[in-house]
């Protein structure tokens, strides 16, 4: 048993199992804004703010958002780990991801609530 | 043809080198690799290389022939060389002792950890723990590995932490004894592999099937025992 205490779950498993299902989230939200676009050439503002008024709309993005995070922190805290050596240099990298991400989220709620 | 040989003396030599060898196979024959390495320690006795049974089944001269791992004595020349030149190198990632003999003790540590040996602590029976058919038949494509390091070396998960991922050699083993129905320490071991390093740093790339000499599927062990991991904590 290897001890990590900056992963995401602590637990592998959990690690592995959290970046699959955000996997499938990330998947479906990028299918759907590609089908909704696709389908809606002539798109205008009123239509586009119309999406996100919804509030199937704004779990459904705010669910992206969140998978996005978590997503992106089990990568880069495994590349981290593969790839910088130094620990010093290694928790830096890691908590500009972490600082990054915890940013995006309180963005992205911002942007999604301030329509 | 044309042998490039990685040299290191650690004695003699500040840096590891490429020896170039000119070397004529005599009669033209298709032979094995560890036959061409001696023929070049005939030309250069300094040269160091571990082998044994010369028949694939000890797993001492694992090494890096044109790129890719595996056991010299059982590759033949036709296999590996190309345009009529062959590299060898000590396999990769592990600390290089002289010339393409390296130091294993980081792989047997992984080894090791799995507890590669039966744990059962029902009480012991007058005759042999027997095992049905079915039973033993979960055993194969497992018991077979050699231990010679070709699959962890040409896994880049391994390169970068060999000191915490198991890696492919030291998992298949694991599974072989998760998957032995005459072990009763299930449990303990799946409890010593739900970090995300031990099992969850294979990404699934395959290297290890495509260079184990002895056609095994390390991949597939790592899958079967991250379902287990999965059965026991859902």
């Amino acid at each position: 048993m290897v001890t990590t205490i900056t992963s995401f779950g602590r637990s592998g498993l959990y690690d592995w199992m959290v970046q699959r299902i955000t996997a499938v989230v990330l998947l479906s939200y990028t299918v759907f804004m590609i089908g909704y676009l696709l389908f809606n050439p002539d798109l205008d503002y009123n239509q586009w703010k119309g999406l996100f008024e919804g509030t199937l709309m704004r779990i459904f993005s705010l669910l992206a958002l969140l998978s996005l995070v978590a997503h992106a922190w089990i990568g880069m805290w495994s590349v981290s780990t593969d790839y910088i050596k130094a620990t010093g240099a290694r928790f830096l990298f890691q908590s500009v991801c972490g600082l990054l991400a915890f940013i995006y989220v309180v963005w992205g709620i911002q942007i999604l609530w301030g329509i | 043809m044309l042998v490039s040989v990685y040299r290191y003396n650690p004695e003699v030599d500040d840096a590891p080198y490429m020896q170039d060898i000119h070397i004529d196979i005599p009669g033209g024959k298709d032979i094995m690799v560890l036959d061409l390495l001696q023929l070049l320690k005939e030309k250069d006795p300094t040269l160091v290389y571990r082998r044994s049974c010369r028949e694939g089944v000890c797993g001492s001269d694992g090494m890096n022939m044109n790129g890719k791992n595996g056991l010299a004595c059982i590759t033949p020349l036709s296999e590996v060389v190309e345009g009529d030149k062959l590299v060898l190198r000590p396999l990769p990632g592990l600390p290089v002792i002289r010339d393409l003999v390296i130091d294993m003790s980081q792989f047997y540590k992984q080894y090791e950890k799995i507890k590669p040996y039966l744990i059962n602590d029902t009480p012991a029976p007058a005759i042999e723990r027997l095992q049905s058919p079915e039973e033993r038949a979960e055993l194969d494509g497992l018991y077979e590995c050699i231990l010679c390091a070709c699959c962890s070396t040409a896994c880049p998960s391994f390169w970068w932490n060999p000191d915490k991922f198991v890696g492919p050699s030291g998992l298949l083993q694991a599974y072989r004894f998760l998957a032995d129905s005459r072990d009763t320490a299930t449990r303990e071991r799946l409890a010593e592999l739900d970090d995300p390093f031990s099992v969850f740093r294979c990404h699934g790339i395959m290297n290890c099937v495509s260079v184990c000499p002895k056609g095994l599927n390390p991949t597939k062990a790592i899958g079967k025992i991250r379902n287990m991991l999965i059965q026991q904590a859902t």
